[in-house]
C-alpha cells in the first residue's frame, strides 16, 4: 500500500520527501554514538532488524509467527558457543548463527505452514517452546546461567570491536543490511506474489503460484534475519541468555511490529525504538515495566491497530486526498460563476 | 514386576501424575476449545485464569479462612464473572476482526495479569496444602493411591463430561452450536446470542480457574505456573484438533500420561515429548487426530 505512490506518474508530496528523508536518517544514525550511549542505539538496531524479519512475515505475508525468539535465540546460542569456544571470528560467528536460524527456519516452516490462520501462530509457538525447552538442557548454552564473557573479537582479523565506535559502525552495517534485505524483497515481484497471497490465497493458487514454497521461502528468510539480528545482539552484549529463546522475545516482536505499525516497513523500526526506549527510561520500575508493556499491548489492539506509522501514513493520505478535493472543486465553482 | 527395566511401582506411579497433569490439560484444553467455537478468539489468557484460579484459592485460605471445597466454588466464579467483564467491555470489539488480534489482546492481558501477580507475591511458590479429606494414600492392591490426585483425576472428569453433555445434549448447547454457524438466524429465533457469547467466555474462563484450584495442592502456587502450560494446551489442541469437544478432553488425558512415561523411561525428553507429538501429528493428520480436514 505504501509504495503505490512511487509507482504512479506524479509522485506525491510524501514520496518526493522520501529519498532525502533517508539520507538524513543515515547521517543521523551516522552522528548519533556522539549524542547517544552506543550500546543502546545498537540494542534498538537489533531488536528493529528482529521485528523487520517477523513484519516481513505477518505484515506482507499474513503468517503470524509467535515463535520468533526460537530464531533470535538459537542464533545468538550459536553464534556465542562458535566465538566463545571454538574460536571464531565474529564474522563467522554471525554467518553460523544466522545459518543455524536458516535451517532452524526450514524445519519449523515445513511444520507449521501446514496449518493457518491461528493455528498457525500455535504451531510456531508450540515448535518454538520446544527449542526452549532444548535450549535448557543443551550441554553448551550454560542452562540457567546462559553464555558469558564472549568477546567481540577482530572483525576481519584487524578491525577491533572492542573499540565502541568500530562495533557502533558495524551493527549501524548489518542493520542497514537487513533492513534493505527486507525492504528489497518487499518491492520485488516475489514481495508482489506474498501479498497476494495475504490477499487471497485461492486466487493466488488458481493464477498457478506454488504458495506453500512462497510460504516457505518467506518464512525461512524471515528466521535468518532474526538469526542475524539475534547473532549480532549476542556480539553487542556479550551474553546469551534464556530469556532470548523464551516466548515473552517473540511477543516483543509483535509488540513492536503493532506499535510501530504492521505491514509497514518503517514501522518495526519506530515501534523497536519507542519500546527499547521505554524499558530503558521505565527500568526503575522494575517489574512494572511487564505490566505497562502488557497494557501498551491492550491499547494498540483495542484502539490503535495501525500504529505509529500506519496511522500517520493514512493521516497523509486522508489529507491528500481533502487537498485534491479542494483543488478539484475549485474549477468548478469559477465554471459556475462564469 | 519390572517392566522395561522399571519397577511397575514407579512406572504406574507416573503414569498416574502424568493422567493427573492429563486432567489439568484436558479442562484447560477444554476451555480454550468452548471459547474459540463461539467467538472465534484463541484465549491466551488461559493460563493466566488458570493461574488466578489457584492463586485465589490461596488467597481465600490465608486472607479469608475460606477453605478448600469453598474456594472450589468461589474461585471459578469470581474468574468467571472477571471473564465475564473481559468479554464485555474488550473481547466483544474485536468481533469482526481477524481472530489474530484476539490472540493479540488475550496475550497482553495475560501479561497484565502475570505481572500484577508477580509484583504482589513475588515468583516463588505458596504452598498449600490439600484438605483434610483428601490426605493420605489408598492401597488399592498393585499400587498405592495418593487420595488427593484421584481426586483431582475424578472431579475434572466429572466436570469435562457433564460440559460434554451440555454442549452435545442439551437445548443450551444446541443454542451454542448453532451460533457457531449461523449467527444471524440463532437471533432471528430470539435468542440471545450477545449474551450467550459472554456466558460462554466467563464459562471458560471459569473451567480454566476450576484447573486452577485443583492444581493448588498439587503444584507450588505461583505468579508464573500459567506461563508455560498455556503453550503445552495450545500444542494438545493442535493435536488433537480443535473442532471436538470430547477430542480435546481424550487427548489432554493422553498426552499427560505420554508426558508421564517419558519421565520414567527418558526424563530429559519429558518437558519436550508433547511438541515433538505435535509435529508428528502435523506431518501426517495436519488438521488433528480428531479434527475434521478443511
Amino acid at each position: 500500500m505504501n509504495h503505490t505512490h512511487t509507482t504512479s506518474p506524479t509522485p506525491s508530496r510524501l514520496a518526493r520527501l522520501r529519498g532525502p528523508a533517508i539520507v538524513l536518517l543515515l547521517l543521523a544514525s551516522l552522528a548519533a554514538p556522539l549524542v547517544v550511549y552506543p550500546v543502546f542505539m545498537m540494542k534498538i538496531y537489533c531488536f528493529a532488524l528482529f521485528a523487520s524479519a517477523f513484519n516481513l512475515l505477518f505484515g506482507f505475508a499474513g503468517l503470524m509467527s509467535f515463535g520468533h525468539a526460537a530464531f533470535l535465540g538459537s542464533a545468538a546460542y550459536i553464534c556465542g558457543y562458535s566465538v566463545r569456544s571454538l574460536g571464531f571470528p565474529p564474522e563467522l560467528g554471525l554467518l553460523a548463527g544466522t545459518a543455524t536460524a536458516a535451517v532452524l527456519g526450514f524445519v519449523v516452516g515445513r511444520l507449521a505452514i501446514r496449518r493457518e490462520g491461528i493455528y498457525f501462530s500455535m504451531v510456531t509457538l508450540a515448535l518454538a517452546q520446544m527449542v526452549y525447552f532444548i535450549c535448557l538442557q543443551a550441554p553448551f548454552t550454560g542452562s540457567e546461567d546462559g553464555i558469558q564473557g564472549i568477546p567481540r573479537g577482530k572483525l576481519l582479523g584487524f578491525i577491533d570491536l572492542d573499540n565502541p565506535l568500530a562495533m557502533y559502525y558495524f551493527v549501524l552495517a548489518i542493520f542497514v543490511f537487513g533492513f534493505w534485505s527486507v525492504h528489497r524483497i518487499v518491492h520485488s515481484p516475489f514481495g508482489q506474489v506474498l501479498k497476494a497471497i495475504r490477499e487471497n490465497e485461492p486466487r493466488a493458487i488458481s493464477l498457478g503460484y506454488d504458495v506453500q514454497r512462497y510460504k516457505l521461502v518467506t518464512f525461512v528468510l524471515s528466521a535468518s534475519l532474526a538469526g542475524l539480528a539475534g547473532a549480532t545482539k549476542t556480539l553487542v552484549f556479550q551474553l546469551v541468555t534464556l530469556t532470548d529463546v523464551h516466548w515473552s522475545t517473540s511477543g516483543e516482536a509483535v509488540l513492536m511490529t503493532l506499535v510501530g505499525g504492521m505491514g509497514t516497513i518503517f514501522g518495526p523500526l519506530v515501534g523497536a525504538a519507542v519500546v527499547v526506549s521505554l524499558e530503558h527510561y521505565l527500568s526503575g520500575l522494575g517489574s512494572w515495566v511487564t505490566l505497562i508493556m502488557g497494557l501498551i499491548f491492550m491499547a494498540c489492539v483495542l484502539m490503535f491497530r495501525e500504529g505509529i506509522v500506519g496511522s500517520a501514513r493514512s493521516f497523509w493520505q486522508w489529507r491528500r486526498a481533502r487537498r485534491e478535493a479542494a483543488t478539484a472543486a475549485k474549477p468548478l465553482s469559477v465554471n459556475a460563476e462564469a | 514386576m519390572d517392566i522395561f527395566g522399571v519397577p511397575h511401582q514407579a512406572l504406574l506411579g507416573q503414569m498416574f501424575i502424568g493422567l493427573v497433569n492429563g486432567s489439568f490439560y484436558a479442562i484447560l484444553s477444554l476451555g480454550l476449545a468452548i471459547i474459540f467455537g463461539l467467538l472465534n478468539v484463541v484465549n491466551f489468557a488461559h493460563g493466566a485464569l488458570y493461574m488466578l484460579g489457584a492463586l485465589l484459592t490461596w488467597m481465600a485460605l490465608n486472607y479469608l479462612g475460606i477453605n478448600y471445597w469453598l474456594a472450589l466454588l468461589v474461585a471459578p466464579l469470581a474468574v468467571g464473572g472477571l471473564g465475564m467483564v473481559f468479554e464485555r467491555t474488550m473481547i466483544r470489539h474485536l468481533r469482526r476482526l481477524d481472530p489474530i488480534y484476539g490472540l493479540l489482546l488475550t496475550f497482553g492481558m495475560a501479561q497484565v495479569l502475570q505481572s500484577l501477580a508477580s509484583n504482589s507475591y513475588g515468583v516463588t511458590g505458596l504452598s498449600y496444602s490439600p484438605p483434610e479429606l483428601l490426605r493420605g494414600a489408598t492401597d488399592v492392591g498393585f499400587m498405592r493411591l495418593p487420595n488427593y490426585r484421584a481426586w483431582v483425576v475424578v472431579a475434572s472428569m466429572a466436570v469435562c463430561l457433564s460440559t460434554w453433555y451440555v454442549v452435545e445434549r442439551t437445548r443450551l448447547g444446541a443454542y451454542l452450536r448453532a451460533g457457531t454457524e449461523n449467527p444471524g438466524m440463532v437471533q432471528a429465533f430470539g435468542i440471545n446470542l450477545p449474551l450467550i457469547v459472554t456466558l460462554t467466555y466467563g464459562f471458560g474462563a471459569a473451567l480454566a480457574a476450576f484447573a486452577g484450584v485443583l492444581a493448588a495442592p498439587v503444584v507450588q502456587v505461583s505468579p508464573l505456573m500459567g506461563a508455560d502450560i498455556v503453550v503445552v494446551v495450545f500444542a494438545v489442541v493442535v493435536v488433537g484438533g480443535m473442532g471436538s469437544i470430547l477430542g480435546s478432553i481424550v487427548t489432554g488425558l493422553l498426552l499427560g500420561v505420554v508426558e508421564g512415561l517419558t519421565r520414567v523411561y527418558y526424563p530429559p525428553a519429558s518437558n519436550v515429548v508433547i511438541f515433538a507429538i505435535m509435529a508428528v501429528v502435523l506431518m501426517f493428520r495436519p488438521s488433528g487426530l480428531f479434527g475434521t480436514a478443511k
